[in-house]
């Protein structure tokens, strides 16, 4: 089954042979993209409806459209359209379905991407719904490390920081388990991923799953590390926080101690989590992951319509 | 019939008898059927009434019919039971409760910044998971029903 038709809701609506697939014409894509023009989707519209804004995501979203020869129609903020006048997000997603042939969209509300599936015939693709999910991120996530290590399989991955709240981090070890990597979760105590999570990935995927809470005890035995942001407001005293913070530090000192090939990760914008001395080394590649959302999302968009590079 | 002694329980005339239903539910299905202090016509549950399979528990309603809500949610509590439809003293029409598989425009999402609850033209739409311990999830926003919430609804 190719994802042709399909709405792109959430990481788990996805076989592994659906992510397979992505991922291979994700690199097709990228040679197309650096061999200049392409007019795959020439004569198609990309609605991008941001109900609120991500500007990095949406901005992705339609260089993406461009470099496959479409047009990209939309809006950024929910507050100039007839959103704010109290029309259902149903009837924008009806109307918007007459003047396109594939959406992607952003919305605060959990499972809105779900119930705009449900009344557009064009087809969804979610650039992250409220607190729930944000499968495209994931995808660029697993590009970017099967094409740095020419695999997933077999190999040790380190997620940091904030695991129970991160969405981007629930989607990803899901979808690492899937393709049978072996999984570090490493956090400060308050900020472990949560027990049922973990226990339900073991059951279906027979993941190995470590738990650590020192970045020192994992940096030499991993071949990747995909950090996210520790946010303030999870802290009940700002002292907390703090300390946190100064260990969940990822710099030159903690890396003297790395593999060699040790690649490091992290969805941007990042805060203080990894120095800026950092960026100059061969581990840091959270750039060209970020460069890796083109080609991933041109391979979705044109997947969903059915158009194969 | 054997069974009319194992019952312990009067016969109804016409109206609803649901056996086979787990020992201890009897008050959730009360509950289901709306059934409470200010209900007219004759009840009467047994529980924890033995019989070949272990202990079970027995709700009878006059002049009741279930609607097909209330046999989704005893499909939830009760895959085993039976639901006998009784006219004029006699089995009319008998039914085995099966086991639900989704819940649609049944139950509430609980969770505040789920869509279902935004005033869009949607019904509610819960997976069953597993039915023991039974865990629902919604298809919308994805997250678990919490056992306390689910009952309140039951
Ligand atoms: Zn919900």
């Amino acid at each position: 089954m190719s994802i042709k038709g399909r709405d792109i809701i959430t990481i788990d609506s996805l076989s592994k042979a659906d992510i397979e697939q992505v991922l291979s014409n994700s690199a097709k894509m990228q040679s197309l993209l650096e061999k200049g023009k392409c007019d795959l989707l020439k004569g198609k519209v990309l609605a991008t409806l941001f109900f609120e804004p991500s500007t990095r995501t949406r901005l992705s979203f339609e260089s993406a459209m461009h470099r496959l020869g479409g047009s990209v129609i939309g809006f950024s903020e929910a507050s100039n359209t007839s959103v704010k006048k109290g029309e259902t997000l149903a009837d924008t997603i009806r109307t918007v379905d007459q003047y396109c042939d594939v959406i992607a969209m952003r919305h605060p509300v959990e499972g809105s991407a779900q119930l705009a599936a449900d009344f557009s015939e064009a087809p969804i693709i979610n650039g992250g719904d409220g607190a729930h999910t944000h499968p495209t991120q994931t995808l660029l996530d697993l590009y970017t490390i099967q094409k740095e290590k020419g695999k997933i399989e077999g190999l040790k991955i380190a997620l940091t920081g904030d695991l129970k709240y991160s969405r981007t981090a629930h989607s990803l070890s899901y979808a690492l388990s899937m393709f049978g990597a072996d999984l570090v979760f490493t956090t400060p105590e308050e900020l472990k991923m949560g027990k049922d999570f973990t226990s339900a990935l073991k059951r279906d995927f027979g993941v190995n799953i470590e738990e650590k809470t020192k970045l020192e005890d994992v940096v030499s035995d991993v071949d990747v590390m995909y950090v996210t942001r520790i946010q303030r407001e999870r802290f009940p005293a700002p002292e907390e926080y703090e300390k946190v913070k100064g260990v969940f530090k990822v710099d030159l000192e903690l890396l003297k101690n790395a593999k060699k090939d040790l690649k490091i990760m992290h969805p941007l914008p990042r805060v203080d989590e990894i120095a800026p001395e950092v960026d100059a080394t061969e581990h840091a590649i959270y750039f060209q992951q970020t460069y890796n959302g083109i080609p991933t999302r041109m391979a979705l968009i044109a997947g969903v319509l059915g158009v194969e590079p | 019939m054997s069974s009319e002694k194992e019952l312990k329980i009067d016969k109804i005339k016409s109206g609803t008898v649901i056996d086979h239903l787990p020992a201890g539910s009897g008050p959730t299905v009360l509950r289901i059927l709306g059934i409470d202090s200010k209900w007219g016509t004759s009840v009467s549950v047994a529980m924890n009434v033995s019989s070949k399979s272990g202990k079970k528990d027995i709700v009878k309603v006059e002049d009741r019919i279930l609607q097909k809500e209330e046999t989704d949610k005893l499909g939830l509590i009760a895959n085993n039971a039976t639901i006998n439809i009784v006219e004029n003293y006699n089995v009319k029409e008998k039914h085995h409760v099966s086991p639900s598989e989704e819940m649609i425009g049944v139950l509430e999402c609980k969770n505040p910044k789920c869509v279902t609850n935004q005033g869009e033209p949607v019904v509610t739409n819960f997976k069953v998971e597993s039915a023991n311990p039974l865990t629902l999830r919604c298809k919308y926003c994805e997250r678990i029903m919490e056992k306390e919430l689910l009952e309140e609804q039951l």
